[in-house]
């Protein structure tokens, strides 16, 4: 087994481990929320491996950074009880979700065919340059439309969280 | 370098973990961090597609990558706006209890 592969199974494996971590976890949010980190963080050397360079230093700042911080600062601003949720909903309920999942799962599984082996990449393939040249050429209306979604959100969740509103 | 199905099976696995604790939980909180397992789970998706064709008729295909940029844009404004949700909703409720978020049940 060559290096790159050892890496990507050991990181995948961590990274299903990390989610099963999350979802499974009824006691206690804060750990849901480290759990969340370890899966960014895998999926991250992941996209190292698989040429994204600039996608991995995205994932770590924004993901495991700001978003994951938000969701602990939530967390601890409403300082939930620990037994305050019971272990999950109704028995069928959850039955019915685990049924969906396996469904999801096997579908996906069953729909994935032998792909042609990944030819080898372009110079600089992956780093702020190249995709920096896209992202401004071929997709500067998406990146406006990110910009002015961003803004939105912001001034939505300022009115949102505001005890009252003048 | 790792056969691109295994990268696929790998973005499968994680989705249906996410979807599963998207519906079983019911703290709100958590079922926000599910749907952001499942939006990871799509960007290594689209990651490892672009990683299958990296070079186009002029120069390099990063359409995959620009996409991974805009889910993760789309997913932190989806953040904020959510966790404010929370934040009112707490403050309204007293409780971040999926089930007791009764009010527009039918």
């Amino acid at each position: 087994m060559t290096p790159v592969a050892a890496l990507f199974y050991g990181f995948g494996a961590l990274a299903v481990l990390a989610a099963l971590g999350m979802v499974s976890n009824v006691r206690n949010t804060v750990a849901s929320a480290m759990s969340l980190v370890v899966t960014m963080v895998s999926l991250a050397v992941i996209y190292v491996l698989l040429e994204a360079h600039l996608v991995a230093a995205i994932q770590i700042m924004v993901y495991a950074g700001a978003i994951v911080v938000l969701f602990l600062f939530v967390v601890m601003l409403l300082n939930l009880r620990s037994d305050e949720f019971g272990p999950a909903r109704q028995p069928l309920l959850k039955w019915a979700a685990g049924g969906l999942g396996l469904f999801v799962l096997v579908r996906f599984l069953r729909g994935l065919e032998a792909f042609p082996e990944a030819p080898a990449p372009p110079d600089g393939f992956g780093g702020y340059r190249m995709l920096g040249i896209a992202l401004y050429t071929d997709y500067v209306l998406l990146v406006e439309m990110a910009s002015l979604l961003l803004t939105a959100a912001i001034v939505g969740a300022l009115i949102l969280a505001k005890r009252k509103i003048d | 370098m790792v056969p691109i199905e295994h990268v696929v099976g790998l973005s499968a696995i994680l989705f249906a973990i996410g979807v599963v604790g998207a519906l079983t939980r019911r703290n709100v909180v958590v079922v926000l961090m599910s749907i952001e397992l499942m939006l990871n789970a799509v960007n290594l998706a689209f990651v490892g597609f672009n990683r299958l064709a990296p070079a186009g008729a002029e120069g390099a295909n990063l359409d995959g990558q620009v996409f991974v940029l805009m889910v993760i844009t789309v997913a932190a404004a989806e953040v904020a706006v959510g966790l404010a949700i929370v934040i009112s909703m707490f403050r309204n409720r007293d409780s971040i209890d999926l089930d007791e978020v009764s009010l527009l049940k039918w």
